[in-house]
């Protein structure tokens, strides 16, 4: 769906008489599939609303290429838009205008029609649960509503690929989960979701693979599982009883999914293992085989924050 | 055909947020009015002029301009507003012809220069300003394409400076001097040689001479096709610079 190819993009910034080059983006290389949502991962100043600008056709990249639903970012930049939604970071709407409004006149300034755009607005409102409002000035709603409009506005012309800028930036975790719910449901709908964020958790949650920018470069690429699965594994603390410890260490330790096994002082096991979903349940098969009680089975995952760590040497909650 | 279309979109959004902001156009309208009550009655014995009906025909057309000029050039702030709110970003990820985004914009501010124009024109009425329809609306023609102008080029600084704290003292350096050297507010009759000579060179000069020409009913005046080919000009040069600023990629 979206392929680019050393993406690049330097701004030039004057601090009093000097010039400063500022290389934003250093040849970003990405393959989003159709149908996911992918997200952009990273700090601030990280490059990513820079990327995403690029792909939306708001600013010219200095070099790379790039193809977007089939459409040439650099040759056909207006056949780019009629295939695209933006929505950007800071807002979109204007406080005195309604939702109708606003998502009819943005309909037909894709070139539908006034009896269809109309329709659309209707259909957009129900969908985004947004119909109680529609007739009342944008400056009236709460930060999720408009947040809501402004997702429906930019995929009213029904895109194939929508960009989503930090999406749920100054929400609060009410509003946050009913977005995520919104942008699941555009991609259960068939469209591809571009995000960017720096939350963790969304990351996480939310997306289906994920690239992690720092310093305007891709540092990590891949689905967040494969990401986190790259670092160490996962460790499963498996709790029981003193007695019945070194057993389920002889147990288990001969099994070829454990990596590495620990004891833990005063009774339990640490195991290091690739992938803790399949490997419980085996845990569990073997130690119930041989009679042993388990008091208790956790399971701990490396974060994105992590991976973030190994690959810049920084964590992402500091930067 | 799209381009029209597309104009014609922005044009009616932009028209309908201006009539739901009442304070607005009560302050577009009043400002005027208080120019013609408590300015213009000094100007009989200022102008020396035989009637206050000859006074008018002096000072209402240079009132206009001024309006047509301060009107278009201060327009580039509600465009700072809308960049801020991410509007101008929301218009520019769509198909929509860019020159329509300015002309719309600037076509709401020609309408409603030429709705304040007409208040005015028939306020100065009852103080017996007289003038024939045809160069009537031959004076609102050219202050449409300086509104258009002034307009234009306030919208494209607007884009370029990005921010009211360089857009205001950036207008009023310009507007000022233009102000001083057009003869608006006292003709440039009674101006010494070398004030004459300065003002030659600015073009809305010459407009003011063509309005002026025209409410004296002298059309034969060469200044009004001379005031209104120069304002032409300036006007398309200054829609195709902002368009282009539009068009631009900004960051």
């Amino acid at each position: 769906m979206i392929e680019t190819r050393g993406l690049r993009k330097s701004f030039r910034s004057r601090a009093g008489k000097e010039t400063k080059t500022v290389d934003a983006v250093r040849g970003v290389n990405l393959e989003v599939a159709e149908g996911e949502i992918f997200g952009f991962l990273g700090p601030n100043g990280a490059g990513k609303t820079t990327t995403l600008r690029m792909l939306a056709t708001l600013i010219e990249p200095d070099g790379g290429e790039a193809t977007i639903a089939g459409a040439d970012l650099r040759k056909d930049p207006a056949g780019v838009r009629r295939r695209i939604g933006y929505v950007p970071q800071g807002g979109s709407t204007w406080d005195d205008s309604t939702a109708r409004e606003e998502l009819v006149l943005q309909a037909r300034l894709y070139g539908i029609g006034k009896a269809d755009a109309e329709r659309r607005a209707t259909r957009a409102l129900d969908a985004f649960q947004l119909t109680e409002y529609a007739d009342r000035k944008c400056k009236t709603y709460s930060g999720g509503q408009r947040r809501r409009v402004e997702i429906a506005l930019g995929i009213i012309h029904e895109p194939k690929i929508v960009f989503l800028d930090e999406p749920t930036t100054g929400l609060d975790p009410q509003s946050r989960a009913h977005m995520w719910d919104e942008i699941r449901r555009l991609r259960a709908e068939g469209m591809t979701v571009f995000i960017t964020t720096h939350y963790l958790d969304e990351a996480d949650a939310l997306c289906d693979r994920i690239a992690i920018m720092d310093n305007g470069e891709v540092v990590a690429e891949g689905t967040p599982a494969d990401l986190k699965r790259e670092i160490s594994g996962d460790v499963v603390l498996v709790g029981l009883d003193l007695s019945a410890t070194p057993q389920a260490a002889e147990l288990l330790d001969t099994e070829e999914y454990v990596n590495k096994l620990e004891t833990a002082d005063g009774g339990g096991l640490r195991l290091f293992v690739d992938d803790g979903a399949t490997a419980i349940p085996q845990i569990l098969r073997r130690l119930d085989h041989a009679g042993l009680d388990l008091r208790s089975i956790e399971l701990h995952r490396p974060s994105l924050d992590d991976v973030f760590l190994t690959k810049t040497g920084r964590s992402l909650r500091e930067s | 055909m799209k381009f029209a279309h597309d104009t014609w979109l922005i044009f009616r959004r932009q028209t309908q947020l201006l009539l739901r902001n009442p304070v607005w156009i009560f302050v577009g309208v009043f400002q005027p009015v208080m120019y013609l009550l408590l300015f213009a009655p000094l100007l009989k014995p200022a102008l020396n002029a035989p009637t206050q009906a000859a006074a008018y025909k002096i000072f209402v057309p240079g009132l206009l301009v001024l309006l047509a000029i301060f009107g278009g050039l201060f327009q580039g702030f509600g465009l700072i507003a809308e960049l801020r709110a991410g509007i101008i970003e929301r218009s520019r990820v769509t198909p929509v012809s860019r020159l329509a985004l300015l002309l719309g914009r600037s076509l709401r501010d020609v309408v409603s220069l030429l709705v304040q124009a007409v208040i005015i024109t028939l306020l100065a009425l009852l103080f017996d300003l007289r003038i024939f329809i045809g160069y009537l609306l031959l004076a609102y023609l050219m202050l449409a394409l300086i509104a258009l102008m002034t307009s234009a080029v306030s919208y494209g600084v607007a884009l370029k400076v990005k921010s009211e704290d360089a857009l205001a003292p950036l207008m009023n350096t310009v507007a000022q001097p233009v102000l001083l050297l057009s003869g608006i507010l006292l003709p440039l009759t009674f101006a010494p040689g070398w004030l004459q000579g300065v003002a030659k060179w600015n073009p809305f000069s010459w407009a003011v001479d063509g309005v002026r020409a025209l409410f004296a009913g002298d059309l034969s005046n060469a200044k009004v096709w001379q005031g209104l080919g120069i304002i032409a000009v300036l006007a398309v040069a200054g829609v195709v610079w902002a368009a282009r600023q539009f068009a631009r990629s900004v960051r």
